[in-house]
């Protein structure tokens, strides 16, 4: 009960109407950042701590202002992403999958109600989950050895067959190009720098964020160019909302099952929101077999990775409460404004700032509603940006991309590597090469790498070492399973569903 | 009796300008302050710490920006100053011991500690071993007679690449203790302090070497048994209770500084200045406030003083890195 006395406080902390002002204002400005691409959350809250600094907030008020642009900003991530095809940071990466397609078909306000139903749904999962388990996962989280964590992440790519799995090969290669760009820079167990030619802007490898924004919206807007030279203009058909609760209630379960696998991946340090909403839409994929019609505008594909990617969001906030640790490239921002304020987050964070604790939980579920009420209405006037014609809506997406990334690094570099990346996701995308797997090898090969070279260091390289340990047993098994059912019950599916087609051409 | 003090005031100006030409500089305008990181990291931390103490102490005459430039590891904003701003009167860029460790290792190709003016350091944040609270090693004499036995047999885990400030902490330690063989030590990088001492606390690696800022909330909980800080003495407060190494025979003093330095184009006037001034700021009430709110110790050198500093240390992480092979 005691948790629930804590929690009554901490409400009593987040509704004042001075704090709830500030957290209106902080989901706004964080869906507004989080929808622009180039600038994620990370960078959306690092720009506004100055704010927080200038407006001489009280360290409560910071900390639930700026959580609300955090959430507001994975809220966000998804409206270019759906509208666009272009995600607004990484976590929303999976929702082009079948947001852009249902955006195609017609249905982009759906598509953006479900996703903030989803996010809605997947948030409120994962601050459940942190009000009541925070302390013991934080436990979880440490019995994570290096073994454990490669096991891990050897999952991610065994189930990324999932994704895009018309030719397997091509997923590989995309996923083999990502790992191989993931060594460029200094390597941290040797010291030595790797593929970096002596120019120095590769020595920490290569930013996310560049390479996303290049393969995503710099690609983008080199196929605009080519289809209007083609086809002349093309538009996307805006609709008015009109989803029914039949249509909200059959996303349901999938948003429960996102926000619990996104909040357990958003738990562990180092695999964070993109890690989430990745394995949410995989194993969703898998748990809806036949049924799914994912990869072509499923709402169900809408739903998993965005409540994938809040719930991660908020679990990222265990280790960062409880351990000090930040979860994510947004929690390490976070934890620096908590130390600039004088709090050092640790295993003593609950007992020693309780107010502080527990005023940011109630700010996360405050700010949730806040959010689905703020968004829901706002669908129409996001929907809008669609009638603007391409050829004005391109130039402008690109110059804010141009624009958000200059201002992280200052640095003319990066732009030439944009745009460097934004030819080869154009090539890449003539030959059917997914860019989703080139994009999760580049994020999580060096964590991959790091974990099996530590465990390797440890056990003097005996191999053995690798599953040796129950948790990685355990993981290893999965990772197996989600590796070969799709060659089993693949070629059973597509014939099942060759027939099924061959059915419905016969009709038409 | 208005025009006489005016009078003097222009006496006395007149005869200050003529008596110190060398402090005649004034900066006009606004200054920028190059963090060479992300948002969120140590160098960001100085520069909009010590901006602040410099706008509120009217110091400066008008704003101080600070100016993220990362990339590696402080090596672009490095040759940005080196090249580009070589005459800028009104830059400063933050630096800590990070930056001295690549310079040593030649990690910034064709660049070297010659190459910037270095004007002070403000505070410090001393390094420390440590091991979980089960650990079987309950003194630094118990950690090292392992070491001395086998030097595979005690992994370390810290924040910094290998070669970086954490491993040479362990290294500066083992020399000391007479160990040879240094590069059997086993040493595992993290992304930052905290992820390090998760997996100290898990039981998945022996040994912690980092700073104490960074592990104050599990010294605190009692969750990191803190073998030996690497000061000169005890350091403050409730840190006290923690042994150094050298009161335990190991002579190894491993301060983590946060300075500054400017282009090395500026004239002896502006090079002057800032050093007047950063120790100005060192003094405020304010600046020690905010170290003792980050968990920084008391750390000042600036001027000649503080360019010796720097390039002893260098030097002696040069040969240190030489020894485990990591420097030719």
């Amino acid at each position: 009960m005691d948790t629930l006395n804590y929690l009554m406080q901490g409400f009593g902390v987040a509704l004042t109407p001075m704090n709830l002002l500030l957290a209106l204002i902080g989901c706004f400005l964080g869906t507004l950042i989080g929808a622009l691409p180039g600038l994620g959350p990370a960078n959306g809250v690092a720009i506004l701590i100055p704010l927080a600094f200038t407006l001489g907030l009280p360290p409560e008020s910071a900390l639930i202002m700026l959580t609300a642009v955090y959430s507001g900003a994975m809220y966000g991530g998804r409206i270019s992403s759906i509208l666009l095809n272009i995600p607004g940071d990484e976590p929303a990466m999976m929702t082009c999958l079948d947001g852009y397609p249902m955006a195609q078909q017609g249905k982009a306000a759906e598509a953006l109600a479900i996703s903030a139903v989803a996010s809605f749904i997947g948030s409120l999962v994962a601050c459940i989950g942190l009000i009541l388990l925070a302390p013991a996962l934080a436990k979880f989280a440490l019995t994570f050895g290096p073994a454990d964590y490669f096991a891990l992440f050897v999952l991610a790519f065994a189930t990324l067959g999932g994704i895009t799995g018309k030719n397997p090969m091509k997923t590989l290669l995309a996923a083999a190009l990502g790992l191989m760009m993931s060594t460029i820079g200094i390597d941290i167990s040797t010291g030595n720098q790797r593929y970096t030619f002596d120019i120095l802007e590769l020595y920490e490898g290569i930013d996310f964020i560049i390479a996303i924004v290049g393969l995503f919206a710099i690609s983008e807007l080199l196929f605009f160019i080519e289809r209007r030279i083609s086809d002349g203009d093309e538009t996307i058909k805006v609709n008015k909302l009109k989803i029914k609760w039949k249509e909200i209630l059959a996303i349901i379960p999938t948003s429960l099952r996102g926000g619990v696998v996104g909040f357990v991946a958003g738990v562990l340090p180092g695999a964070g929101a993109s890690l989430g909403s990745f394995l949410s839409y995989t194993i969703e994929k898998r748990m809806l077999g036949s049924k799914n019609r994912f990869g072509e505008g499923d709402p169900k594909g809408v739903a998993a990775p965005e409540s994938g990617n809040n719930g991660a969001a908020n679990g990222a906030l265990v280790p960062m409460l409880t351990l000090g640790i930040p979860g994510s490239g947004t929690t390490a921002v976070l934890l620096a404004m908590l130390v600039s304020l004088n709090i050092t987050p640790g295993p003593l964070m609950f007992q020693q700032h309780a107010e502080i604790v527990w005023g940011v939980i109630a700010a996360l579920l405050v700010g949730n509603f806040l959010l689905l009420l703020l968004n829901i209405p706002m669908v129409g006037i996001f929907v809008k940006l669609l009638s603007v014609p391409p050829k004005y809506l391109m130039p402008i997406v690109t110059l804010v991309a141009i624009v958000g990334i200059y201002s992280i690094s200052h640095s003319a570099f990066d732009l030439y590597f944009m745009i460097f990346f934004g030819v080869l996701g154009y090539i890449l995308r003539k030959i059917e090469i997914p860019l989703v797997p080139v994009i999760l090898g580049l994020l999580l090969g060096p964590e991959m790498e790091k974990n099996l070279r530590h465990a390797m260091m440890l056990s003097d390289g005996d191999w053995a070492v690798l599953w040796s340990s129950w948790l990685s047993i355990a993981i290893w098994a999965i990772a197996i399973i989600g590796l070969i059912t799709p060659y089993i019950v693949g070629p059973m599916l597509r014939r099942r569903m060759r027939v099924k087609t061959a059915d419905e051409v016969t009709e038409d | 009796m208005r025009a006489k003090t005016s009078l003097s005031l222009i006496a006395a100006t007149a005869l200050t300008l003529s008596a110190s030409v060398a402090l005649a500089f004034q900066p006009s305008g606004k200054i920028d302050c190059l963090a060479p990181s992300d948002p969120g990291g140590g160098w960001d931390f100085t520069c909009r710490s010590v901006g602040r103490v410099l706008e509120q102490q009217d110091m400066v005459p008008a704003s101080v920006q600070t100016t993220n430039m990362a990339g590696a590891g402080g090596g672009v904003a490095f040759a940005h100053t080196v090249s580009k701003r070589k005459n800028d009167e009104q830059l400063i860029v933050a630096a800590s011991t990070a930056t001295t460790t690549r310079l040593a290792q030649k990690q910034f190709p064709g660049m070297n500690a010659d190459m910037v003016k270095w004007a002070a350091a403000l505070g410090a944040d001393y390094g420390i071993i440590a091991v979980g609270k089960d650990s079987p090693y309950s003194t630094l004499d118990e950690l090292i007679a392992a070491l001395k036995e086998n030097p595979g047999s005690v992994s370390f885990a810290g924040g910094s690449a290998l070669g970086g400030w954490d491993h040479l902490k362990v290294l500066q330690v083992a020399k000391a203790a007479d160990i040879d063989n240094l590069r059997k030590i086993k040493y595992l990088s993290y992304n930052n302090g905290g992820e390090a001492i998760t997996q100290v606390m898990g039981g998945h690696v022996a040994a912690f070497t980092g700073d104490v800022s960074e592990s104050m909330g599990f010294i605190q909980s009692g969750d990191l048994k803190v073998l030996a800080v690497l000061s000169d003495e005890r350091l403050p407060g409730e840190l006290a209770d923690l042994p150094t190494a050298k009161e335990q025979g190991i002579n190894t003093v491993a301060p983590n500084w946060r300075g500054f330095y400017v282009p090395s184009g500026v004239s002896d006037d502006v090079y002057g200045w800032w050093v007047k001034t950063l120790d100005q700021v060192y003094e405020t009430d304010a600046w020690k406030q905010i170290m003792t709110q980050n968990g920084l110790m008391p750390f000042h050198k600036s001027g000649q003083e503080f360019t010796d500093y720097v390039h002893q240390q260098v030097d002696d992480i040069h040969s240190l890195s030489q020894e485990i092979g990591l420097v030719k």
